[in-house]
């Protein structure tokens, strides 16, 4: 099964995404195993054998030619299940973004990941942003995320969220996810951004709520000290 | 029975026969015979498939031992792994697949099997070549030049390729948009000769439903490039604007939009994978029947299907942007039609099954070819449904799932049926029997080292393995995949020595081989019916068609197959009435 | 009901001649034009596209689109126009072998074509003179390249159509050549639909907005 090779889920949404690509992955084995398994079973058992000849079926009658729009009709019904569950589950992570306890604005530039958190008020652009090489967050709450560029196309991506989204200039898009598990996960540039795109790793840190406000007290602290960069 | 005859229409002939034998120069590099036309495309995509052969071996080796020296080569720098990809990618659709696929084989059959003299352009035609060897020289300059090739990927996508200083090379993306800008001309005029060809020059008797299905699956996909490629010829020309004069189609601060080219591209993009695979179907189409001694099953439908295939490829390019920033809504109707797309090629694949059922099977080089293609393609057509689906998409974008995917699509459809046409079509075009044991071995090969390369590869992008990463190590998820990209990699080396039976093959045939008969696989085309290889001009007169192209074991039939030029009454009478309603009805 | 049988009494054909007459009723040549122009409708109907997207996203380039005279825009227009129409006139006058007819409105049609190419010129060297390069702005840039390629398109046509009265002069034009005038015209008519698309695009819609 899929899911088996996937990093461990700890997204909120990324059950279903698991879910699509299981259902995705039982259809097409079983066609898989019927087409394939027909292909063996015909090459072996209508080799040439003397005396035996082939026989002229044209595959134009009705009745023969249901032999192929009848299976294509049921794949058109397993297609459209597909396309079913997974337009359900488009509109949960790529639609109305829920309400977010954490915004965070994310700008990719060629090679590194910069994360700015707004001010103590909540806003941004006050002068009170603060910046963060990697993106902490509270465990169990909606995180928005801001994503924009500073240069080429980007990709954030993070396995164990199942979230990817492009970072294009000139655009704002938002993203959102809800961790479901403390941990630190590799952020991985998903879109060919130049000559270290390989190299272009950021760090998301799950904490617990008390760690992550400790964390956001701390940082804020060490900005307010004049001289330190990370305020804006 | 009485035969009504009617005299053709002929218009005055142009220019009277010289009757000197041209010069070498005329009869082999400046030709206008479709037949050395095509050799021409076949020699440009053959030597293009040894440079992107090279390519791939200098990417497996970078991703098996990641940082190392490659054996035979030396240090490869991340700026030169990303030209590698991006020139892998490139030379493959455009100067290999589309030459071999389309130019050589397009142009030695289409006129052959609709028993034309040649094509309707002939001198367009030469051009046409001439244009894809002048893109081809270029396209090669372009890894000499300062700055390296092009390093943008094979999808050039902006801004990383509109402005130099983001990718550290300038005449690289320069020459490569001047490359494909060629490409698409000598295509474009290329497909002006198709379609005007089987349109208007089928020979009297061949109707639409009496053409090879090769030659309507060549004619969609000449049909569906001239449709979709324009887009992309000005969002070329744009991005070149972009670099050469500084306009800012696509840079946002000047009013442009990063996203507008990926719309353009993939207008095209999507297509042109379709516009590969049709003619390597169209290949198998004619195999099949010929080594099952029965006739390809469905015709009809599959000639719906394939236009269907071509309408359907035109609506789904935003499948590559899922998750590009586009307007999300869109994202569930272009996933919508993707899924859809489907459904013709199933069909396709079951006419292709159905054909073998009650056959009588030989296994020739030609059709085991067939029969790999068709079962590898098995799993390249599944595993689009993953990627059709907008949600899967969100965690397989742009990882080796989607790698692994088009490579068990373009691979087993362009390799595996391009090898099947040349040794089906070797004996007609150089008059030599390939041989057959050097055949199976280089099928083997093939087929077994294919699967082994690209199996790992799903598994790599299921684990979340991003593609065109130079170090993977960097990453810790990525660390533990790193067998999975040694297999790879020893089986790519494998696959890659395994053409050396079809290297010594095809030029050791051509004056070892054994003279070749006319027709020694007893097929039913036209191409059949002429000398091998067929004289200049082809047929000494235009033959008459009395039949469709699959009349194989019919009953009453002396022989297990009729020439399309045999009469009807040549059969017994009960089977003459079968025919009778069924070309009746067109 | 018999079977319809064609057989072919024509003569042997030279080996390289390809056989011309049609299945279709279609000429070839004819055809094959057609063929052409779908490719070229996409090609400039890409750019046209993306012209009207970008402006769309951008809410209008009306400021700089002031810049551009709409009536040196008509002017050109008409004479598009009437080369159009003399290419008609060439036709009908092949058709009828009226052969200093045909040189006549062959040779006019090349003049409006140069006419044309003159007053863009004139009005590229007005624009510069002005400042207004391709790289003034998103307008500029869709502007220069939109009727760059279209002058290019002309050029071309040009070059055709001189060949073509070249030939009627010497007289090598009426030894089977005349199927060629009507080809050249089909591509003439299609570059004059080009610009029909092209001048309300760039001259008149954003003079409303």
């Amino acid at each position: 099964m899929p899911a088996n090779w996937f990093p461990p889920n700890v997204s909120s949404y990324g059950g279903q995404i698991d879910w699509v690509i299981n259902l995705i992955f039982y259809f097409s084995a079983f066609w898989f195993v019927l087409f394939q398994g027909a292909l063996l079973y015909f090459v072996v058992r209508y080799r040439r054998k003397p005396g035996v000849n082939a026989q002229f079926i044209r595959g134009e009658s009705a009745r023969q030619i249901s032999w192929i729009l009848v299976p294509a009709l049921l794949i058109l019904v397993c297609d459209l299940g597909i396309d079913a569950a997974g337009a359900r589950a488009w509109e949960i992570v790529k639609g109305a973004i829920p309400r977010a306890a954490v915004t965070v604005h994310v700008t990719g530039s060629q090679f590194v990941w910069q994360f700015t958190y707004p001010g103590p008020d909540g806003r941004f652009g006050a002068g009170q942003d603060l910046k963060s090489d990697s993106l902490h967050v509270p465990v169990g709450k909606v995180v928005r995320l801001e994503l924009q560029s500073e240069d080429v196309i980007h990709d954030f991506f993070v396995p164990q969220l199942r979230l990817k989204q492009d970072l294009v200039p000139g655009r704002k898009i938002p993203a959102w996810f809800e961790a479901t598990k403390v941990g630190t996960y590799e952020i991985a540039c998903s879109q060919l951004c130049g000559p270290s795109h390989f190299n272009m790793r950021g760090e998301l840190v799950v904490q617990s709520e008390a760690d992550y406000s400790a964390w956001l007290k701390e940082q804020r602290a060490a900005a307010a000290t004049p001289g330190k960069p990370g305020n804006s | 029975m009485e035969a009504r005859l009617t005299v053709a229409r002929v218009e005055p002939a142009e220019h009277a026969e010289q009757g000197t034998q041209p010069g070498f120069l005329r009869k082999y590099v400046f030709s206008t015979d479709h037949k050395t036309i095509a050799k021409q495309y076949l020699a440009v995509g053959l030597l293009m498939s040894l440079v992107g052969g090279f390519t791939a071996y200098l990417i497996r080796a970078e991703l098996a031992w990641p940082g190392r020296p490659v054996a035979g080569w030396g240090f490869i720098a991340p700026g030169a792994y990303m030209a590698l990809v991006t020139m892998h990618g490139t030379i493959m659709v455009f100067f290999v697949a589309m030459p071999i696929l389309l130019g050589a084989f397009g142009n030695f059959l289409i006129p052959l099997m609709v028993g034309a003299k040649d094509m309707a352009f002939p001198r367009l035609n030469m051009i046409s070549v001439w244009i894809l060897v002048v893109a081809s020289v270029i396209l090669i300059a372009s890894f000499f030049v300062p700055g390296g090739a092009a390093s943008a990927g094979w999808t050039g996508y902006p801004p990383l390729s509109a402005v130099p200083s983001y990718t550290g090379g300038y005449w690289g993306i320069n020459l490569w948009l001047v490359a494909l800008a060629l490409e698409f001309a000598s295509f474009l005029i290329g497909g002006i000769n198709f379609l005007t060809t089987a349109i208007n020059l089928r020979a009297p008797g061949m109707t639409l439903w009496r053409m090879p299905l090769f030659v309507w699956l060549e004619i969609t996909a000449s049909a569906i490039f001239l449709l979709s490629v324009g887009p992309l010829v000005a969002g070329s020309v744009m991005l070149l604007a972009d670099r050469l004069v500084g306009t800012g189609f696509y840079n946002p601060a000047r009013g442009g939009d990063p996203l507008l080219w990926q719309h353009l591209f993939w207008f095209f993009g999507h297509p042109e994978v379709y516009v590969i695979a049709l003619p390597g179907f169209g290949i198998m189409q004619e195999i099949l029947p010929v080594f099952s001694r029965k006739p390809m099953f469905g015709y009809r439908t599959i000639v719906y299907s394939t236009i269907i295939a071509g309408f359907l490829s035109l609506v789904v390019w935003a499948h590559h942007m899922f998750v590009s920033g586009m307007d999300p809504r869109l994202a569930t109707p272009f996933s919508i039609m993707t899924i859809l797309i489907s459904i013709p090629f199933a069909i396709m694949v079951l006419a292709m099954i159905a054909t073998l059922w009650r056959g009588s099977i030989t296994f020739e080089t030609p059709m085991l070819f067939v029969l790999g293609a068709l079962s590898s393609f098995l799993i390249g057509g599944v595993t689009g449904i993953f990627l059709g689906s907008e949600t899967a998409d969100i965690y397989l974008h742009d990882s080796y799932f989607v790698v692994a995917h088009f490579h068990y699509t373009l691979f087993p459809i362009v390799f595996m049926g391009g090898f099947a046409g040349i040794y089906y079509w070797y004996p007609k075009m150089f008059g030599r029997m390939p041989s057959e044991i050097l055949g199976r071995i280089h099928f083997a090969l093939t087929f077994v080292f294919f699967n082994l390369v690209f199996i790992p590869l799903f598994l790599v992008g299921f684990a979340g393995g991003p593609r065109r990463i130079y170090y993977p190590f960097g990453y810790d998820f990525l660390k533990p995949l790193q067998p999975l990209h040694v297999i790879a990699t020893y089986a790519a080396v494998l696959l890659l020595i395994g053409q050396l039976p079809f290297i010594v093959n095809f030029f050791v045939s051509m004056v070892r081989g054994s003279k070749a008969a006319e027709n020694p696989w007893h097929a039913n085309t036209l191409e059949w019916t002429v000398a091998s290889p067929p004289p200049h001009g082809n047929f000494e007169r235009i033959p008459a068609v009395m039949r469709g192209p699959y009349d194989y074991s019919m009953p009453g039939m002396v022989d297990d197959w009729a020439a399309q030029t045999t009469s009807v009454q040549a059969t017994a009478d009960w089977a003459i009435s079968e025919l009778h309603t069924e070309t009746m009805k067109e | 009901m018999e079977a319809e049988l064609e057989l072919s009494l024509r003569p042997r054909t030279p080996a390289h001649q390809p056989v011309t007459d049609s299945l279709t009723e279609i000429p070839t040549g004819k055809l094959g034009l057609w063929v052409f122009l779908a490719g070229e409708i996409m090609i400039f109907g890409g750019m046209i596209a993306c012209f009207i997207l970008l402006r769309i996203a951008a809410g209008g380039w009306a400021s700089d689109a002031a810049h551009v005279d709409w009536q040196i825009g008509t002017l050109n227009t008409l004479v598009l126009l009437t080369s159009s129409l003399t290419m008609i006139l060439a036709l009908a006058a092949v058709r009828a072998d009226r052969r200093s007819a045909v040189k006549l409105y062959l040779g006019l049609t090349v003049a409006l074509g140069l006419l044309f190419l003159v007053v863009k010129g004139y009005e590229y060297a007005g624009h510069f003179a002005e400042g207004y390069t391709p790289l003034s702005g998103m307008f500029w840039s869709f502007y220069y390249l939109m009727t760059g390629l279209h002058a290019l398109h002309v050029t071309g046509g040009i070059v055709v159509n001189f060949v073509l009265l070249m030939m009627a002069i010497r007289g090598t034009l009426w030894e089977g050549g005349q199927g060629r005038v009507e080809f050249a015209g089909l591509y003439w008519h299609f570059v004059d639909v080009v610009w029909i698309f092209l001048f309300p695009l760039l001259y008149l819609s954003l003079k409303l907005t």
